[in-house]
């Protein structure tokens, strides 16, 4: 449904590639898991999908329509919402306006100046309530635990209504049982909304539990692809093993 | 369920409906100043066009023909700002040490910084000038001492906020190395702020670079008296042509500033 064709990215004028050519498709409903270590191109594959990193070559094509200009961008993202492992909501603002930003893509520039409609609003306390913060609604985000700011980001996510849902490292600063909390919430999210997810992590046991299917990168080039039971332990070593090629 | 989902909205209209009443008292606020700074005296403000379009048609072309006696007033004045700040930032550093409140020996120690501090950012740099040139005559070094003085109310409370938003951690980590509190002090608070303190100090620089171009109308040395002088003789081809001058001269000093800070992150 959403695919990179030969899409490649370097950084720093060409000293640095995280991610050479790479041909991949992601199908409806499907969740994958991006495994890596930290550096081996997990967050520039997920960047791709939404255009948040400028290809150096290559593109992207949702159901074989190619996005190559502004307005097709604008719905492209609109479509397809990101979740950040350090949560990146507007701190001093409450949980409700955080999750209401979600809908921007929905009004036009001059009409986001007003405030936004009494259904999106009602939209936005749906998602809450789904990630389980209603109560929380109007307090300010910065007055969260981890774990609950990451649920306002999903929520923000979600209230966009996407097609496709991309997570980046959503769990990297979460303890254990958060972290599992919110695995599940992406997992049982996907199912429910029919969502292609793409989720990026670093540890294998938290990918063997959720993933449908497991995507490996190592130093920017994808080495495994496949579902759960094909990733045998050699992968695994081979993926955590190699040398750190400094971080990007 | 959609009950407490109302229950909520309104709860946030209430709130977004005070937040737009404030913004009307505001804006209230900000009209009733424009109007005392009789801003909307439409007649007047037309009226004073004429006489500034006829100045702005007496300064052009600019005259530098006098070009020659500008250099050393031009450089005195750049001299002026980077010996001020110089002597700002080495007293500024520790008094701001002083009225930290995570740093500060006493209570009444940081009462007594505090307030020296406001008091010499409220006492113009122009007017430190006219008592400093009362005090040790005309010249360069009144201006220095103007700046410096000035720079250090502002500069020192800018410090000891800095040391304040200090990470307590990193201090806790120095304190358990054994390390003494006057090490403690050096490696645990100040280079931790150091970066803001080079920022403040090129910002510092810049703002004193332009101040200090109009010490010279007090006396305290610089180019700010040849502007005076042709201000005065109403040799207004003469002023643009001086205001040329400290334009190219601030917009180097600026960029040096800019390009340094760039090189220091």
């Amino acid at each position: 449904m959403i695919q990179l064709n030969k899409l490649s990215v370097i950084y720093n004028r060409g000293i640095l590639t995280a991610l050479h050519p790479t041909t991949i498709e992601f199908r409806r409903g499907e969740f994958t898991v991006l495994l890596g270590t930290s550096g081996a191109g997990k967050s520039t594959l997920l960047r791709s999908l939404n255009l948040l990193n400028t290809p150096t070559s290559g593109e992207v094509s949702v159901a074989g329509v190619c996005i190559n200009n502004a307005r097709a961008l604008r719905n492209h993202r609109r479509n397809t919402a990101m979740i950040f492992q350090q949560h990146q909501l507007m701190r001093r603002q409450t949980a409700l306006y955080n999750v209401l930003a979600g809908r921007l893509g929905y009004y036009s520039s001059l009409r986001s100046l007003l405030p936004m409609r009494e259904v999106d609003r009602q939209l936005a306390l749906h998602c809450l309530e789904r990630v389980g913060l209603l109560d929380k609604a109007l307090e300010r985000v910065d007055c969260l635990s981890g774990g609950q700011m990451q649920r306002v980001g999903i929520a923000r996510a979600l209230v966009q209504q996407p097609k496709v849902l991309l997570a980046d490292e959503p769990v990297a600063s979460l303890d254990p049982s958060c972290a599992h909390q919110v695995m599940s919430l992406l997992q049982g999210l996907c199912a429910e909304k029919n969502m292609t997810t793409v989720v990026s992590l670093h540890q294998v046991e938290f990918a063997k539990i959720y993933a449908q299917r497991i995507v490996a990168l190592v130093e920017g080039q994808v080495i495994f692809d496949g579902c759960v039971d094909e990733l045998t332990d050699d992968i695994v070593k081979k993926i955590y093993s190699t040398p750190l090629l400094g971080s990007y | 369920m959609s009950v407490s989902y109302n229950k909520i909205l309104q709860k946030e209209r209430l709130k977004r409906r005070k937040l737009s009443f404030q913004l009307v008292l505001i804006a209230l606020v900000i009209v009733v100043c424009a109007y005392v700074s009789e801003l909307f005296d439409g007649q007047r403000l037309i009226a004073g066009v004429p006489s500034l379009l006829l100045i702005f048609s007496e300064s052009i072309p600019p005259d530098f023909s006098d070009w020659q006696s500008w250099l050393r007033p031009l450089f005195d004045t750049l001299a002026m700002s980077i010996a001020g700040t110089a002597l700002a930032m080495l007293v500024a550093v520790p008094l701001g040490v002083l009225a930290a409140r995570n740093t500060t020996p006493h209570v009444l120690v940081y009462q007594l910084v505090r307030g020296m501090l406001n008091l010499l950012r409220s006492i113009p740099e122009l007017i430190m000038g006219i008592l400093f040139v009362a005090a040790v005559g005309f010249g360069v070094l009144p201006g220095v001492l103007a700046l410096a003085f000035h720079s250090i109310g502002m500069v020192g409370k800018f410090i000891a906020e800095t040391i304040e938003h200090a990470d307590p951690g990193v201090i806790e980590a120095i304190r358990a190395t054994g390390a003494s509190s006057f090490q403690v002090m050096i490696h645990g608070v100040l280079s931790q702020v150091i970066p803001q303190i080079c920022d403040v100090t090129l910002y510092r620089w810049e703002y004193n670079f332009r101040a200090s171009t109009v010490m010279g109308m007090v006396g305290a040395g610089g180019i700010g008296f040849e502007l005076m002088s042709a201000l005065r003789l109403m040799n207004y081809d003469e002023v643009s042509a001086i205001l040329l001058l400290i334009l190219l001269l601030v917009t180097l000093v600026d960029s040096l500033g800019a390009s340094l800070r760039e090189k220091m992150k």
